[in-house]
């Protein structure tokens, strides 16, 4: 069915946007109703195409943050100052607009639905877009995997999807704060590792599958320190933002 | 066009003429690095590059070997599937045509290997002529593990999933065997001219 899914042709489609809310001071989350939208797997991706009046156009890939079993479609994203298309998306969009989307993409950066190892989730900033997609679709499906969440970030202020991302029995999560911790924080600070790594992530006798998703530094970091404590090469799968999907 | 985004001017940056294919924007100075997995990290005596498949008979080439064939300077502009453009990028290497110069083969497609398992295919009429090289020299200096080395495959004509980072070989082969992206729902050929992005494009 996944399958089939990626195989169709993808074409342009308009999704009434419903709802545009704050996720923290850069980022929004954007809830989208696309009128023929095939399911998609958690992990994949949207492009989105913005056209001017004169008809240049510029798009750019998001992640999707809803599980397959919520009926709207859901991308975060996080605003880059520099940016030609996220500022237009986190600033100027509002419920009632169309938005030019195509999808889903990808079908390789994502959850892996018949794990028979731990699954382990390590996110530096808005790279944790694809892992609440992820962390929906193992609640909502009643998945008893064994999934980790080890998620950096800036500050407090900096956490996305707040609310999914809380600790739950199934899922555990693990926050460290690189820049500011909460007063009251105990918590890991600072960057990610190699102790971080080993104290908060399934370790390498587990046999998990790694998905890595972050900044390119970010991921080549986390990445070089798993491969050193141990970890397969083939287990680790990894993303990196400002781009999805291709290996140049 | 049908639709226009309420409020959007765009911040395009001017490129030069004809050289921007649809749906793309110059990325400028910036280099962005995109990888599937871990990099491997491949010194060059442990390298080295083979051609196989439907051959005459399996060429292969040390890192030192590889070092001795001619090597050509490209400067040509990049392309990638997410949307950014690179001009006028320096690279040097040997062109493909110069590893299959004594190769009798009946292959019609190639299929590129690489470190980590990465595979990507073409059409062996895309890799000849001039058309594409194996490069371990990016802007005059070597080749860095992030950005392919020792070695990546350049076929600049094609998006840039095509131009397989950390080449080993290529595989010629009588039928067009789907590479890694090309599995998973990416344009068998992806000719950025003709926008072809995903299967179906």
């Amino acid at each position: 069915m996944e399958r089939t899914a990626l195989r169709r042709r993808l074409t342009w489609q308009l999704a009434e946007v419903l709802a545009v809310t704050r996720e923290t001071p850069r980022v929004r989350r954007i809830r989208l109703r696309p009128p023929d939208w095939p399911g998609h797997v958690a992990g994949q991706h949207v492009d989105v195409r913005l056209t001017a009046p004169d008809g240049y156009t510029a798009q750019r890939s998001y992640s999707i943050a809803s599980p397959p079993s919520q009926p709207e479609t859901e991308l975060i994203v996080e605003r880059l100052d520099d940016g030609e298309v996220s500022p237009y998306l986190t600033d100027e969009l509002r419920p009632g607009d169309l938005l030019e989307v195509r999808g889903p993409i990808g079908g390789y950066f994502v959850w892996p639905e018949h794990a028979d190892t731990p699954v382990q989730l390590v996110a530096g900033g808005s790279g944790v877009v694809p892992f609440v997609a992820m962390l929906a679709h193992h609640r909502t499906s009643g998945s008893d995997v064994d999934v980790r969440l080890l998620y950096s970030v800036r500050t407090d202020a900096d956490v996305i999807a707040r609310d999914e991302l809380r600790p739950r029995p199934e899922s555990a999560v693990v926050l460290t704060f690189t820049r500011d911790a909460p007063a009251d924080w105990t918590g890991p600070r600072g960057r990610i590792d190699r102790e971080l790594l080993v104290r908060h992530t399934a370790p390498p006798e587990q046999r998990p599958a790694i998905l890595i998703c972050g900044s390119t530094p970010f991921v080549e970091a986390v990445t070089r320190e798993l491969v050193a404590i141990g970890h397969a090469a083939e287990r680790i799968k990894t993303e990196r933002y400002g781009g999805m999907g291709d290996t140049s | 066009m049908s639709h226009v985004s309420r409020g959007f001017t765009g911040r395009r940056r001017d490129a030069p003429a004809g050289r921007l294919p649809p749906g793309q924007y110059d990325v400028g100075d910036g280099f962005p690095v995109l990888s599937a997995g871990p990099v491997p990290y491949t010194e060059p005596d442990e390298w080295d590059f083979t051609v196989q498949g439907q051959v005459d008979q399996v060429r292969r080439w040390s890192w030192q070997e590889f070092q001795q064939l001619p090597r050509e300077p490209v400067t040509v502009d990049i392309h990638c599937v997410t949307s950014w453009s690179k001009f006028d990028t320096r690279w040097e290497g040997v062109a493909v045509e110069t590893l299959l110069q004594d190769v009798e083969t009946a292959g019609e497609y190639v299929l590129a290997f690489c470190d980590g398992g990465y595979t990507t295919n073409l059409p062996l009429d895309d890799v000849v002529d001039g058309k594409a090289w194996v490069v371990d020299t990016y802007d005059g200096s070597p080749l860095v593990p992030e950005h392919g080395g020792p070695a990546r495959l350049l076929v600049p004509h094609l998006y840039f999933w095509k131009s397989a980072k950390w080449v080993r070989g290529l595989a010629l082969n009588l039928v067009d065997e789907p590479g890694f992206w090309e599995n998973f729902g990416y344009h068998n050929y992806g000719d950025p001219w003709k926008e072809q992005r995903y299967a179906g494009d």
